[in-house]
């Protein structure tokens, strides 16, 4: 049988029968004109002096400015260790593997990286300083991912294997950088907004939130009675109340619960709920991924010698997370598209922001440029979370489907 | 020689019963600090708890309640208003997620590449949001900006007016929409917002159900002459149905908290409510205790309706 | 053999130590007085303050990053009386809906967030508030397009009206509606931006608020001109800072440095002559008065639990009473508000200090 042409192929994509004919002429043409219209708001209508004007609010709220060559300085980091990190992954298989390295869209991951880091600050007419900044780290992170990807592989073992480590070291480099320490002066916590605020609370939550979870996920699979109802009962309270009761209550009732005058700073205190809350989502979708398990792991472990804790440590934790592993990221995505629920509390991170910036009646009925970046920042950062998981269940699949 | 005694904290059955008197007794420590200080600090207020107030008027209004209101009403009513609202969004809404998220489903199993792709993109898209964001986008962005009056939209049986959304037969009356039936712009915005996020979600969840079915089971019934609807209605999502309906709970449980968000959109919910009446009674936490009693009833609930139709569909399939 | 501790003993005997760390903080000495307000705010070195943030007059954040305004100020007098700097105050933005909580769970020391005193957030059993002096006399407006000929509150009849939820102008709005017997739609948002937002978008006739407030709004709208504020006042909003019931001292220190701020204007003592009165007062025994208001003379800061000198401080930081209003509410600004009933009384107006003796 010969091969349709690329005729034939679009055909039976788009005109398979008289009714596909018709969907496809209808959907395109509502496509076209949705597009049209988009494309000429975009143009001619929109006016993104809101967001010049405020750039800096949005990108980090009230952050003294004489102090914000150390978020430079820390985005410049991030951007070195994730071109590393993702050069690494490339150019190190895992010894199993063959064809199946790498998910497909990693190409396309460059393009379209590569397309925002130039285009955003353009559209945005942001000053030629912080444009070329911006395109500068943009370089860095292609750069650092090619260096890694062509001399990664003659790196030591130990460097290989260490090098996951360098994401918590960079957080508390990182934290260190923001709130200062070490020599570093201080900056006080209201000072913080916009995104960096947004990746503060959502950064916090995630890393603290992964451990409490597993921990709850265990105590509810435990035979300890009492451990095990605890787990239930907090898992089932924090899953039946709207996040936002839980925030007011972490910001206007937990003063009342706590010792006079010993009460966190409100930013902290909201990303202490935002981990408390993702934990018990985290906490079940660690639960299917120890349900999925076939009980003879444990037995086998158990048989082989293994005490019960290292069992679990080391047999069964270790697959259940992989099972959990798509779960559990969506879970984060979640996590930092609920750090918008902080605005509804009185803190300035990006939408919050937005809020307060639209309240300027200068910038009145300008809405849709701010929520349309808004948007484009969010699904940024959601897609690449997204990305990078099924990245690492392609990597962590033990049984890889031929290509 | 004396046979070994096993040492106490080696003993297989009473490392358990301590290590759960031990968390009992921290968590029983933890509560009774946690509330020790909270009736301290209420009583140093002069806050301490009573529910006698519930029965006082309101004194506040609710615009678009359900349940007949009015200011000299006392707040037990209020809150049953804003309880009626919650639920009157949640119903629709799970209906109208629940169509769009299968329709969104099926759509990424056509054969047509172009209802696929944009299938795809629509819950990439969507999902990748947050809520809150959409939200009020749709309120700020989309519905305040509908034009009113005799230049709003006019489409036979519906107008869409800044004023609200009238089905039925609406006409222009003294400048003013008449209708049978009346949805103001805030509620409509709280109900986009909700199903198109939710539905996306629900797509992911039908798209699954659907890929559990085995392959062979469209080609057998599409040789014994079904049409590719046909094909979905009466082979493919009964056999798909006991994937789906656990995975709705969690989204449909999602939708009924997410309604809460229903502040940035102007829309008196539960919620809504709540603060309003904490805010004029001082209640702090009474009102939160009501509030988050009524959100996990309302999840109870919608788990248990959700748990027959499980108990339902997998009978069936057998 | 002797048995280690047993782990129960353990957790036993740490009982009573968890139980006497809950009962700690209850009682922290603060200058002889017993506040655990003010010995928290000088032991922080830092005021906490609740404010709007986004009105324009009395409180919101200037271009340049730093707060503005009338409420802002009294913060900063607050700030200067107690802790003798006017710059140490953090400043929190509050809804309106989350402001008493917020008073109650010591999340601010003080709310200076344009709040009416009633009876019922004043009382112990209703938000159980302690008001300061009133500091602003006004009351409640309609604001609405002025080509949209609406001349009275009946006209608003079967109309959607904007209103920020959680205010005393909600509850006046449905008092004066309810006699009127005509029905109403109440939009309701949580924060100020969103409900001028949607009034300016035409989703509301009218919008409801104090009049300063509305004034002041209306100032910061694209076309000022295009807004009206309807005759007569719905209700009396005599606005008031607040701080948490059951700590008098805390209460006091606050009420008094308020009055300070009338009593200044009252004497003609202002930001610029502050320094050479209080030279003259401790150069003339003769003047008691003035020895003893600006803290020559006397203990009345040290009953208070204030520094000696704090009235100069205050004066010295944000100027008398009148001043503060002329620099943020007064005819020279935007929002251009006469001083009506918010003269002192000596010109026939409300503002009146008790005798600082």
């Amino acid at each position: 049988m010969e091969r349709p042409s690329a005729l034939q192929r679009l055909r039976a994509a788009f005109f398979a029968s008289p009714l596909d004919g018709l969907i496809t002429v209808v959907l395109l043409a509502a496509l076209l004109a949705g597009g049209h219209a988009l494309l000429h708001w975009l143009v001619f209508k929109a006016q993104w002096a809101v967001i010049q004007v405020n750039s800096t609010l949005f990108a980090v709220g009230r952050y003294p400015l004489d102090q914000q060559w150390r978020l430079w300085l820390l985005t410049t980091l991030l951007a070195g260790a994730t071109g590393l990190s993702w050069g690494l992954l490339r150019a190190l298989p895992r010894p199993d593997r063959r064809a199946v390295l790498w998910p497909a869209n990693d190409r396309l991951a460059v393009a379209l990286l590569s397309g925002l880091g130039v285009l955003v600050p353009l559209v945005l007419q942001l000053s030629t300083a912080i444009a070329l900044r911006w395109w500068s780290i943009t370089a860095l992170v292609l750069a650092c991912r090619w260096l890694a990807g062509r001399w990664g592989t003659a790196l030591p073992a130990i460097a290989r294997r260490g090098w996951p480590l360098i994401w918590p070291l960079l957080y508390l480099v990182g934290m260190t950088l923001i709130a200062g320490g070490f020599g570093v002066p201080a900056v006080s916590p209201y000072r913080w907004g916009g995104l960096l605020l947004t990746l503060i609370e959502a950064c916090f939550a995630i890393l603290l939130c992964f451990p409490l979870g597993v921990l709850l996920a265990l105590g509810r699979r435990s035979s300890l009675p009492l451990l095990r109802w605890l787990s239930v009962l907090y898992i089932e309270f924090i899953r039946g109340a709207p996040l936002i009761t839980l925030l007011f209550l972490g910001q206007n009732i937990l003063g009342l619960l706590l010792p006079g005058g010993f009460t966190p700073d409100r930013v902290w205190r909201a990303a202490w709920v935002l981990t408390f809350f993702a934990a018990a989502y985290v906490a079940e979708a660690v639960r299917s991924g120890l349900v999925a398990l076939p009980p003879g792991q444990m037995e086998a472990a158990r048989a082989l010698g293994l005490p019960v804790h290292q069992a679990m440590l080391k047999v069964v934790l270790p697959q259940a997370l992989r099972v959990a592993l798509p779960a559990m990221v969506g879970q984060f995505i979640n996590l930092l598209q609920d750090t918008t629920l902080l605005s509804l509390i009185g803190l300035f991170e990006l939408l919050g922001t937005a809020r307060a910036v639209m309240a300027n009646p200068a910038f009145i009925g300008k809405d849709a440029e701010v929520y349309l970046v808004l948007a484009v920042l969010f699904w940024c950062c959601c897609a690449a979370l997204g990305l990078g998981s099924r990245a690492l269940e392609t990597r962590l699949n033990t049984n890889p489907q031929p290509a | 020689m004396t046979p070994p005694v096993t040492p106490w904290w080696r003993n297989r059955r009473l490392i358990p019963w301590l290590v759960q008197a031990a968390v009992g007794l921290l968590v029983l420590v933890l509560v009774a600090f946690l509330v020790g200080n909270l009736v301290r600090n209420l009583a140093a207020a002069g806050l301490l708890l009573t529910w006698r107030w519930i029965g006082n008027p309101a004194g506040f209004d609710i615009a678009g309640s359900w349940l007949p209101f009015s200011a000299e009403q006392p707040y037990w009513w209020a809150l049953l208003a804003g309880l009626v609202n919650t639920l009157r969004v949640v119903v629709i809404g799970l209906i109208g997620a629940s169509i769009v998220g299968t329709a969104v489903g099926v759509a990424s199993f056509s054969g047509n590449a172009l209802l696929r792709g944009l299938a795809r993109v629509y819950v990439e898209l969507i999902r990748n949001i947050p809520l809150l964001l959409q939200l009020v986008f749709w309120y700020f962005v989309v519905f305040l900006a509908l034009p009113g009056g005799a230049n709003a939209i006019q489409w036979p049986g519906l107008v869409l007016a800044q004023s609200g959304l009238y089905l039925g037969m609406p006409e222009l009356v003294n400048g003013v929409w008449q209708a049978p039936i009346r949805l103001s712009v805030e509620f409509a915005a709280l109900l986009t917002g909700l199903i198109v996020y939710i539905s996306a979600f629900i797509s992911e969840v039908v798209r699954g159900g659907i890929a559990s079915v085995p392959k062979g089971q469209w080609e057998a019934a599409r040789s014994l002459g079904f049409t590719p609807l046909q094909t979905l209605r009466r082979v493919v999502l009964p056999q798909a149905l006991p994937v789906i309906v656990p995975g709705l709970n969690n989204q449909y449980i999602s939708l009924a908290k997410s309604s809460s968000l229903a502040i940035a959109c102007g829309y008196a919910d539960l919620y809504s409510v709540a603060e309003t009446t904490l805010n004029q009674t001082g209640r702090a936490v009474e009102v939160m205790v009501i509030l988050l009693g009524a959100y996990l009833a309302i999840d109870l609930v919608i788990s248990a309706l959700m748990n027959g139709l499980n108990r339902a569909v997998q009978l069936r399939s057998r | 053999m002797p048995h280690p501790p047993s782990l129960i003993g353990k957790v036993l005997r740490a009982v009573p130590l968890l139980a006497g760390l809950a009962l700690t903080g209850c009682a922290v000495e603060g200058s002889g007085l017993q506040s655990q307000k003010l010995a928290a705010v000088k032991a922080r070195g830092e005021l906490v303050c609740g404010v709007d943030g986004k009105l324009p007059g009395f409180s919101f954040v200037a271009p340049d990053g730093r707060y503005q305004g009338f409420e802002v100020d009294l913060c900063r007098a607050v700030a200067a009386g107690v802790l003798s700097d006017p710059a140490r105050v953090q400043f929190r933005d509050l809804s309106a809906s989350e402001r008493f909580a917020a008073v109650n769970s010591g999340e601010v020391d003080l709310l200076s967030r344009s709040t009416t005193m009633t009876l019922s957030r004043d009382a112990a059993g209703g938000n159980a508030l302690s008001f300061g002096p009133i500091h602003f006399y006004g009351g409640q407006a309609v604001m609405v397009n002025a080509g949209s000929g609406i001349t009275t509150l009946k006209q608003l009849a079967g109309k959607p009206i904007c209103v920020t939820t959680g205010t005393t102008t909600e509850l006046n709005l449905a008092d004066r509606m309810r006699e009127l017997n005509a029905a109403y739609m109440p939009l309701k948002f949580q924060n100020d931006g969103q409900t001028y937002a949607a009034y300016l978008q035409g989703r509301c006739v009218a919008v409801t608020s104090d009049r300063a407030l509305l004034a002041a709004k209306r100032s910061s709208f694209p076309d000022p001109k295009a807004h009206v504020l309807l005759a007569g006042d719905l209700s009396k909003e005599p606005l008031a800072t607040a701080t948490v019931n059951g700590d008098p001292v805390w209460a006091d220190a606050v009420r008094w440095i308020t009055f300070a701020l009338m009593q200044a204007e009252e004497s003609g003592i202002t930001q610029a002559n502050v320094e050479s009165k209080l030279a003259e007062a401790t150069a003339d025994p003769n003047q008691a008065d003035l020895r003893r208001f600006l803290g020559v003379d006397g203990q009345l800061g040290q009953q208070l639990g204030l520094p000696a000198d704090f009235v100069v401080q205050v004066i010295k930081a944000v100027g008398n009473y009148g001043e503060i209003f002329d620099r943020n509410l007064g005819v020279n600004t935007s929002i251009n508000l006469a001083r009506g009933t918010n003269r002192q009384w000596t010109d026939g107006g409300l503002i009146y200090s008790p005798p600082f003796r």
